[in-house]
């Protein structure tokens, strides 16, 4: 009777352990998976920028900087490894970018262009989708994390190696401050 | 997040237990009326089988009737790419777990409505004028109040909703009509029977008065709450609630009527489509919130763009403390910082383009084909023009199919 409940007791601790693990899986693959979403987007901004700076070169004869400074970004960005890394070239790209468009404000011509309208279209709807999946990935990371380092779970995770993953954060001052705007006056 | 949302609506549960208590009850007592023993059982058997046969019918085939009903198209991404790209924005933003279809419908009053029985299925409908009158920001918005309907299966609820209406109104007026009508002959027959017979008779009656009038109001009360909720949603989506703002403000000033849309699809839209209906502020029969005020509630919101800012505006502007969001949205308490707008040029509106623009849409929803001339001209081919080549009218050019 007694060798009964002690392998009773065992049977139910190795199913909870297995349920921590798989639980601990499923999280990962989450985050995995939400991190793919990024990459497919980061990879189709990437894809637009030589069509882009093809369309304005021939109308921006005097920004050869701007254009520079956007194409070395994308070569930096296309070259970052880490998650951390990534973020941070994606910044700057994101930052080069938005000094193209500043300077295709001086080009009326280059603006009623159909090719370009469409680019920027594209563009702007890939930077949106990035800042989408971003949350979406940071939320995961979060879930996964706090699992890793709380109590139960964290000696699973310890014992099968499961690592923390690094949030992906970037640094644009407009993106993380409320502005103060007051709409009241506006009416 | 949003699993949350969908659970704790209490107060929209309740209003649906109301209509089916409604229901019920009306069938109970019609039955009752025609058979004392055993008619009131067979009067809820009656009334409830009609509203699950209905149910069905909508489950399996009601957004391909009400699309169908409203004249919308499917379309593929290249009609449209900026509606294509938003929606699948929208789609990342609310981790929908599949690509919604996306409809147009082609005419001028601009409106859009969401329906599909589950986020798995759920189709985006727009119309061509809003298209053509939207920037980015404004037509973000709008899909993102639709994907609010999505996310917090207001659709499904909204039509079930509709159908328990629908079956009351149906059982109330067969009764009230054969009353009429067969009151002559039942009089003298009438009179042999007890008084229970006469008390049945008078609850029927004011049931049949009564119940339509009830379950109106609850529905109208269901509905106006849930555009509340999807505007709600919109802001925290976007983190941009001046851009649904300002697209409620262009839709308001459009005077066009959207031909397709009749009383029972009107709730569907992001704004009652029936312009010269009922649309007195805070009317108890309206489908929708006054314009205005959702306007207000939209740019009162300073502090940032979660549920907690909306119900703060809200309060604010409505100057009541009755929440709007339920409980679970409230526990919302991550910052989501509003964004700024997307500066646009050509914020001058400009007639004659945006009839050509709206023409333009409206021609690709139709199958047209579009070729640009080197002379600056665009043709644009009807999909029965049948030879291949086709000549440009300004400068003769001819080109090949």
């Amino acid at each position: 009777m007694g060798a009964l409940i002690v392998l009773a007791i065992i049977v139910v601790i190795a199913l909870y352990v297995v349920g921590l693990y798989n639980g601990l899986i499923r999280l990962r693959n989450q985050v995995k998976n939400a991190w793919a979403q990024i990459e497919v987007q980061l990879k189709r901004r990437h894809d637009l920028i030589p069509n882009l700076i093809e369309t304005v070169k021939g109308y921006m004869k005097h920004e050869r900087e701007t254009l520079e400074s956007v194409t070395n970004a994308r070569t930096a960005a296309m070259g970052a490894q880490t998650v951390g890394e990534k973020a941070l070239a994606e910044s700057a790209l994101t930052g080069a970018l938005g000094q193209l468009r500043v300077a295709v404000e001086a080009y009326p011509d280059l603006k009623a262009s159909q090719n370009f309208l469409a680019l920027q279209e594209e563009l702007t709807s890939t930077e949106n989708k990035i800042s989408f999946s971003r949350q979406n990935y940071n939320d995961q990371v979060l879930m996964y994390n706090n699992k890793i380092q709380m109590f139960p779970s964290n000696i699973i995770a310890g014992m099968f190696n499961f690592k923390l993953e690094e949030f992906f954060e970037v640094e644009v001052p407009a993106e993380r401050e409320v502005p103060k705007v007051d709409f009241g006056t506006k009416q | 997040m949003w699993e949350l949302i969908r659970l704790n609506r209490r107060k929209s549960i309740l209003l649906f237990i109301g209509m089916g208590v409604t229901l019920v009850l009306l069938g109970y007592f019609i039955g009752l009326y025609f058979d004392p023993v055993k008619g009131g059982v067979a009067g809820v058997v009656i009334a409830l089988l009609i509203t699950l046969i209905l149910n069905l019918v909508s489950y399996f085939s009601g957004s391909k009737i009400l699309l169908q009903m409203s004249n919308a198209k499917e379309v593929t991404p290249d009609v449209h790419p900026r509606l294509f790209n938003v929606v699948e924005e929208m789609k990342l933003a609310a981790h929908l777990p599949a690509m919604p279809k996306v409809y147009i419908i082609n005419s001028e009053a601009p409106n859009a409505f969401a329906t599909g029985r589950d986020p798995e299925n759920a189709v985006i409908a727009v119309t061509a004028g809003l298209l053509a009158q939207m920037n980015r920001d404004e037509l973000q918005g709008v899909v993102a109040h639709e994907t609010g309907h999505i996310i917090n299966r207001d659709i499904r609820f909204l039509t079930y909703a509709g159908i328990m209406l629908g079956v009351i109104v149906l059982l109330s007026q067969m009764f009230t009509r054969t009353m009429f009508y067969s009151s002559v002959g039942r009089s003298r027959s009438d009179s042999g029977k007890g008084q229970g017979q006469i008390i049945i008779l008078a609850v029927a009656i004011l049931l049949a008065i009564l119940a339509p009038i009830f379950a109106q109001l609850l529905y109208f009360a269901i509905s106006r709450k849930r555009e509340y909720l999807a505007d709600a949603t919109a802001a925290r989506l976007t983190r941009y609630p001046e851009g649904l703002a300002s697209a409620l403000e262009k839709i308001a000033s459009s005077t066009q009527d959207l031909e397709t849309a009749n009383k029972v699809t009107a709730p569907m839209y992001i704004v009652n489509p029936l312009k010269g209906k009922g649309m007195r502020m805070s009317d108890l029969t309206s489908t929708h919130p006054p314009i205005s005020e959702r306007i207000r509630i939209l740019r009162s919101m300073s502090g940032g763009a979660n549920f907690r800012n909306y119900q703060e505006a809200f309060s604010s502007v409505r100057g009541t403390g009755s929440p709007i969001i339920p409980g679970s949205g409230m526990a919302d308490t991550e910052t989501i910082g509003l964004r700024t707008g997307l500066t646009e040029s050509g914020a001058e509106f400009d007639k004659r383009q945006y009839n050509r623009e709206l023409g333009d849409i409206m021609k690709t929803v139709d199958d047209y084909r579009f070729i640009q001339c080197d002379c600056g001209i665009k043709l644009k081919i009807p999909p029965l023009f049948s030879s291949d080549r086709v000549e440009c009218p300004k400068c003769g050019t001819i080109h090949s199919l």
